[in-house]
């Protein structure tokens, strides 16, 4: 069939908008609804860093998954897959099969051996202060850049629904002033709703989002592949036709590991970029500070293994349906249309929504109907992993910096728990002003940054400080900040930052790094750091090393 | 002091009962090779990805390549993994596990009328 050359902009008749968008805050009030409701719950500080411990595995495996399965999930991949083909599966990929790194080395041991954060089990049996300090500093680097991430989506997301599209002009702003008023409206509400909520309200949130965006996820899935009379060949037949590129389209190289005749140096970064992308996936969700406090929402370690395995089963069928959706959009929307709604493709899956919605579900009342739907989950998709990342971010800044730092100990809970407020603001008001210059990226390629920074500050001190028996306070430090800044060096070098039409300052260019993602050199050095830093040093405490070795295999004496 | 050992040396005794450590390394023989086992296997589809274009093109079923089979047996392997080492830490691990943290929340029991725990709030706790 034709692909549908219009956009939600051009489809309107005002009556379908105003459906759209009231339908959009219908649900909206509801999931606002859920949290004010849990946070009456929340009265002590387990409840809000840790939800009062009481959630159950197949609780929060769903919570993981509404934390994980984020704006690059839904939004980004369906982009790339949308747009470049196949390339677009390797994030698809890479997001599931890191889980095993996350079940077989980390979640349970983290669970037994921590209470509130990262840091918890990071400076089991080190100095507090500078190891606390460290990993907040870390947890709050890979939360700023996840949250970019999310932002952008949310921009993307509501410009569509209100029509924002480039060359166009909304409200008397012209189309960029709009959008950035948009994402500054929209982070902001995310903000309160973090800060309202606390820990429990969010994993109710999660919750409810994973069912939402699974649900939507699997109807758009089935309508698509009805439209193929359930023949997947035929559906990426369909695809790479409309993609203009072929076969090319089915195969890995569209967009990584582009092979430029003539260019070897060109191509050797393209296909380092590559490689560099796939370790920084795969060993990234271990390492996310978001992620890792899920595991302290259950009892015990054995929950934390259960919920774990539903989260892998979630993600994973998740992810088989981002397939459905990029090529999807790909065939029925097409790339030209894409584009022209945005430049990096995120708002793929919410026009797939309307393309289908047109077709199956009766004109462009059905077409509105399902974008609004689809719409909504994904802004309850954003809205949840915004609330966990704040969260973990805020968390680890209040109790880790100042509550074991500033106060050595001293505070109280509920002064924690208010600085902790204080911080979600904060830290998301630094994520929404940089996400600004972040629009023209996809979302699912920003939280592969997120990634690699996480991979490189914090998966080594973690797997170090579990099994590594002379790790210590210095090899701590030089984990983490070798890492983090490692990796934050590469990115502001990289054609991310500068000198690249996408980058965040288009018009200047100081990048001399080659490769979009820096994890194949910021990884290792933090391993390598860690080591380094580790063996300089004369200490080490065999005694504490028992404790935490003792208590995070067996799980005895966890809070 | 009374003849009671103190939690420290509780943790070193248990650490080096052998009981202690057959979880160790049942543990550690399953986890590590799994991991090494996933990541080349990972490896080898994001290399074949990057430089075997050729074979990874190929066709196999209508438009179903050689890529899409792998990218989707990355997905089976995860799904195998999970669940072989879910069973795996049920049979071999938690007993074990289960039975030393048992012995130790007796002990702890007893101990705890003898000495005030003097813990900070934030600091990693002594046992409770």
């Amino acid at each position: 069939m034709e692909p549908h050359l219009f956009l939600a902009a051009d489809a309107d008749g005002a009556s379908s908008r105003t459906l759209t968008i009231t339908l959009f805050l219908i649900f909206v009030a509801i999931t606002l609804g859920i949290t004010i409701w849990a946070s009456r719950q929340t009265k002590t500080a387990t409840d809000y860093y840790a939800g009062g411990r009481s959630f159950s595995g197949f609780q929060n495996g769903m919570a993981i998954g509404g934390d994980y399965m984020s704006a690059a999930s839904f939004l980004g991949i369906a982009g790339l897959i949308a747009l470049y083909g196949y390339d677009g599966f390797l994030y698809s990929i890479g997001f599931l099969v890191a889980w095993l790194v996350a079940l077989l080395l980390v979640a349970e041991f983290l669970r037994n051996a921590g209470r509130y954060t990262m840091a918890d089990v990071l400076a089991f049996r080190m100095r507090q202060r500078p190891v606390r300090t460290a990993a907040s500093v870390s947890t709050i680097v890979v939360s700023i850049f996840y949250l970019i991430a999310q932002m952008v989506g949310a921009g993307a997301l509501v410009s569509l629904l209100l029509g924002i599209k480039p060359g166009t002009t909304f409200l008397g702003m012209d189309a960029d002033t709009a959008k950035i008023a948009t994402i500054i409206l929209v982070g902001a509400l995310m903000i309160v709703y973090v800060v309202v909520g606390g820990m429990k309200g969010t994993t109710y949130v999660q919750i409810v989002k994973a069912f939402l965006l699974m649900t939507g996820a699997l109807v758009m899935t089935l309508l698509v592949l009805a439209h193929y009379k359930f023949n997947l060949s035929s559906l990426l037949g369909d695809a790479a036709a409309q993609s203009g590129k072929g076969a090319a389209f089915l195969e890995p190289g569209l967009r990584y590991g582009v092979e430029t005749a003539g260019d070897a140096a060109k191509t050797f970064y393209s296909k380092m970029d590559l490689l560099s992308l796939g370790i920084a996936l795969v060993l990234g969700t271990a390492g996310l500070p978001h992620i890792l406090t899920r595991f302290y929402t259950v009892p015990t370690s054995k929950i934390a293994r259960k919920s774990v395995l539903w989260a892998i089963g979630i993600i994973g069928t998740f992810y088989l349906f981002t397939l459905a959706l990029g090529f999807g959009a790909a065939a029925l929307v097409g790339g030209k249309a894409i584009t022209a709604q945005d430049k990096a493709g995120n708002t793929a899956a919410p026009q797939l929504a309307q393309a289908l919605g047109i077709d199956y579900l009766g004109g462009d009342t059905g077409g509105a109907v399902l974008l609004a739907i689809i719409a909504a989950v994904a802004f309850a998709t954003i809205l949840a992993v915004v609330a966990g990342l704040t969260l973990a971010s805020s968390s680890s800044l209040a109790h880790d910096f100042y509550a074991s730092v500033v106060k050595r100990g001293q505070a109280s809970e509920r002064d924690e728990v208010r600085v902790a407020r204080i911080a979600a603001f904060v830290i998301g008001a630094i994520a929404i002003v940089l996400s600004i210059f972040a629009q023209s990226l996809n979302v699912a390629f920003l939280v592969a940054l997120a990634f690699a920074v996480a991979a490189s500050g914090n998966l080594p001190a973690i797997i170090y400080s579990l099994f590594w028996k002379r790790f210590n306070t210095s090899g701590a430090l030089w984990a983490i900040y070798g890492g983090l800044i490692s990796a934050v060096f590469l990115v502001f070098f990289s054609p991310v930052v500068s000198g690249a039409p996408t980058a965040m300052f288009p018009d200047s260019d100081w990048h001399w790094f080659p490769l979009n993602n820096p994890g194949i050199i910021s990884i290792p050095i933090g391993f390598l750091f860690g080591w380094i830093g580790t063996v300089i040093s004369k200490e080490t405490d065999a005694d504490k090393y028992a404790e935490l070795e003792v208590r995070s295999l067996t799980g005895f004496g966890a809070h | 002091m009374t003849t009671e050992t103190t939690p420290t040396e509780k943790y070193l005794e248990v650490q080096a009962s052998d009981e202690f450590a057959a979880l160790r390394r049942k543990l550690r023989n399953f986890v590590f090779p799994m991991t090494v086992a996933f990541f080349l296997w990972y490896a080898l589809y994001v290399l074949l990805s990057a430089y075997a274009r050729g074979f990874m093109s190929v066709k196999l079923i209508g438009n179903i390549n050689v890529a899409l089979l792998l990218g989707l047996l990355q997905f089976v392997s995860t799904f195998v993994i999970a669940w072989y080492y879910s069973r795996f830490a049920a049979k071999e691990i938690d007993p074990i596990a289960d039975k030393i943290r048992d012995e130790l929340t007796v002990g702890a029991a007893t101990r705890s009328a003898a000495r005030t725990d003097d813990a900070t709030e934030t600091g990693p706790e002594v046992a409770k």
